[in-house]
């Protein structure tokens, strides 16, 4: 039994520490599809998770904080349009650019506004989303096996989690079966015929950033109004280049991407779950190994061990209309 | 690449539009300033007198731009065979191995000028090696080089955490680093150069480095434009097509070009690990890597260019020392926002003022930029 109730509690902190990842790789997927390379995913979240506190500790407003996170970031999302879309920059430059002054301004500012040494003041109950627990999720924890399934695992996240859960279907919905999602694939994968159905690339590649936008705001606001009850400085580390890996990892498909995060989610809960107990047959793992398993593993993947990872064909090239 | 705009003239290319970039840039960062509730122009006059004030300033303003020279050249190099090095911190980052090795090995028995060579070599193979993955993959397996080189940083910096934390680690030490070098492994200080105009320096880590940045500058000049492998490259980075074509064979250049830009990114780490600490830590790179691509973007990608913008750099992190320490408000992080928009500006929007630009110059002179006048119709 202590056996099975730790596989629940590791399973339970897989899906924490996937949300960000999966909602993240989400985003990154509209923007890759429409053929916008995002290397900024984690700037955008790190703006997000900070706007997102702050807004919230300022205003008392946990709905506020979210919006906040969703403006900025799709803001931020902008400037990578004008200067991608509108200005057929370097996709890849840009990316990096946001990510450099989404680090430094967010400390920065957090130092200015609350002096707290970059961090914003801990949120309080009310400014922050609280976990959701379902119905009769106390009257069946005793219940053997799928008692504990359902009070840890299904209930008891907050609304964010199950928010970005439900992004799957919704996206591979939005991508697959309307009108939108076609186009969208279409510029990614060969813009100059959409653009001679006389339909605007650059508006539609400006239509799948600010999807983009939105669900990195959402994930940033996920990291510092979930799961940590304030901005901490470079809270990110590196998740966005995560959620990079797992969205090549999933191939650019929605159902995929949701099975990655959960996997780089699960090495990481086994890695924090271990740090320094050693496994049955293989010992003692360092826990430096665990946590590059998500990169050295993209890597094995892009070589194409692993089935050959093939990105849209548009993907990083600034559309040119021909004149 | 082909350009959708005309042609300007040469100086406008490389020093006008520069400055303007680099112009609006600062501006940005001035509102930045200025939103924190400082005076962006007392920030600034601070910044530079931390940077060139005094004799001490100049030295680590220097010492500074020693780093951000080998991290620009890297980038650039790479850059100018079409492959973006984003790996450039990991390589430095692991290149600190090698010249852990040799330092460990020789300090107590070799005098400095017999191991810095060594360490040289170690550090440019070991930086080499590790872009020669990301290369081969790119180059026959077809995997996006700078994704690879991402996962690369990541993965460097586990293996160095999991050294320095283990292995590396004196028995008994606290700290996550290597043992201090001996003497010989310690490199002599240049600051005696600027001690010769009569300024003052206390303690500088301006050292022996400095001098193999400009003679790599000097060296990856002569590469770019005066062999036949840059002729490649470079044919390479305009038109992989028209390099095929041409007999260039894709597997050898892209390899070459990113064994070179990581051997460069790797004798980056000689500067701090045996000029300054003299030790490896963890995380003694700590993002001069990434500030390389801003130094290769702003200097556009030439070695003078690189120099330059190196000591940029090098006086905004000097400067940005001084800074933090006059207005409380503004910490180093500072500059990671200006590298940020000068990445942003002289890099993705290089073009955002160009054709105003051009409008100027065709409205005072149409040849300028390669236009016919034509009677009576205008430019």
């Amino acid at each position: 039994m202590g056996v099975f109730i730790a596989i629940v509690q590791i399973l339970d902190s897989t899906i924490r520490l996937s949300v960000p990842l999966l909602l993240a790789c989400l985003a990154g997927l509209y923007s890759e599809r429409a053929g916008i390379f995002d290397i900024g995913l984690e700037g955008k979240m790190l703006v997000g998770a900070f706007a997102g506190a702050a807004a919230a500790s300022v205003f008392h407003s946990a709905l506020l904080g979210l919006g906040m996170a969703i403006l900025i970031s799709v803001a931020f999302a902008m400037i990578h349009g004008f200067a991608s879309i509108t200005h057929r920059g370097n996709q890849i430059v840009s990316g990096v650019a946001i990510n450099f002054i989404a680090a430094g301004s967010t400390i920065i500012l957090g130092q200015a506004w609350f002096q707290q040494g970059g961090r914003t003041p801990a949120l309080q109950p009310g400014e922050r989303f609280d976990a959701i627990v379902w119905p009769g999720a106390e009257a069946v924890r005793d219940v053997p096996i799928l008692g504990p399934i359902y009070s840890e695992l299904i209930s008891g996240h907050s609304i964010l989690v199950y928010l970005a859960f439900l992004m799957v279907p919704f996206t591979w919905w939005v991508l697959f079966r309307t009108r939108f999602g076609l186009r969208l694939r279409a510029v990614g994968e060969n813009p100059a015929a959409v653009d001679t159905a006389g339909i605007s690339v650059a508006w539609l590649r400006y239509r799948a950033l600010i999807c983009t936008g939105v669900l990195t705001g959402v994930a940033g606001a996920y990291l510092s109004m979930v799961q940590n009850g304030g901005f901490v400085k470079d809270m990110t580390a590196g998740k966005g280049y995560i959620a990079l890996a797992a969205l090549i990892f999933a191939k650019w498909k929605p159902v995929n991407a949701m099975f990655a995060c959960l996997l780089f989610g699960f090495l990481d809960a086994l890695s924090i779950r271990l740090q320094g107990s050693p496994l049955p047959i293989i010992g003692k793992v360092p826990v430096q190994f665990m946590q590059a398993l998500p990169y050295i593993l993209t890597v094995i993947l892009l070589a194409g061990f692993i089935g050959k990872a093939i990105p849209p064909r548009a993907g990083g090239v600034p559309y040119v209309k021909e004149r | 690449m082909s350009t959708p705009y005309a042609k300007l003239p040469a100086w406008a290319d490389y020093g006008l539009i520069p400055v303007i970039n680099l112009f609006v840039a600062f501006v940005v960062a001035g509102f930045v300033v200025l939103l924190v509730g400082e005076n962006p122009f007392r920030a600034a006059v601070i910044l530079v007198e931390g940077a060139f004030g005094k004799g001490t300033g100049i030295a680590f303003t220097l010492f500074y731009a020693t780093t951000f020279i080998f991290t620009g050249l890297s980038v650039a190099v790479a850059a100018h065979c079409g492959l973006f090095n984003i790996g450039t911190e990991g390589q430095a980052y692991i290149a600190g191995l090698g010249i852990a090795v040799v330092c460990l090995a020789f300090d107590s028995v070799l005098p400095w000028w017999l191991t810095f060579p060594l360490a040289i070599v170690a550090s440019a193979v070991v930086g080499a090696l590790w872009a020669l993955i990301p290369a081969y993959l790119q180059a026959k397996r077809g995997s996006h080089i700078v994704i690879t080189t991402i996962m690369f940083n990541f993965i460097a910096a586990s293996i160095m955490v999991f050294l320095l934390v283990g292995p590396l680690k004196p028995a008994g030490s606290q700290a996550p680093q290597t043992r201090n070098f001996l003497a010989g492994a310690e490199l002599p200080k240049l600051n005696w150069i600027i001690e010769l105009f009569g300024a003052k320096i206390r303690s500088a880590p301006l050292n022996i480095t400095f001098l193999l940045a400009l003679i790599m500058a000097f060296l990856v000049w002569l590469l770019i434009w005066r062999t036949k492998l840059g002729y490649e490259m470079r044919t390479y980075g305009h038109s992989p097509k028209a390099a095929r074509y041409a007999g260039i064979s894709e597997t050898r250049i892209i390899i070459t070009a990113m064994m070179i830009s990581g051997a460069l990114a790797g004798m980056m780490a000689l500067n701090p690990v045996m000029g300054d600490q003299h030790n490896v830590a963890i995380d003694f790179v700590s993002g001069a890597g990434f500030v390389g691509i801003a130094v290769a973007l702003m200097g556009r990608l030439h070695p003078v260019g690189i120099v330059l913008a190196a000591i940029l750099f090098g006086m905004l992190y000097q400067g940005g020392a001084e800074l933090a320490f006059e207005m409380p408000a503004i910490s180093r992080d500072m500059i990671v926002i200006i590298q940020g928009l000068v990445i942003l500006f002289a890099g993705a929007l290089e073009h955002m003022f160009r054709p105003y630009v051009q409008a100027l110059f065709a409205s005072f002179s149409p040849r300028s930029v390669g236009m016919e006048a034509v009677k009576g119709k205008g430019a």
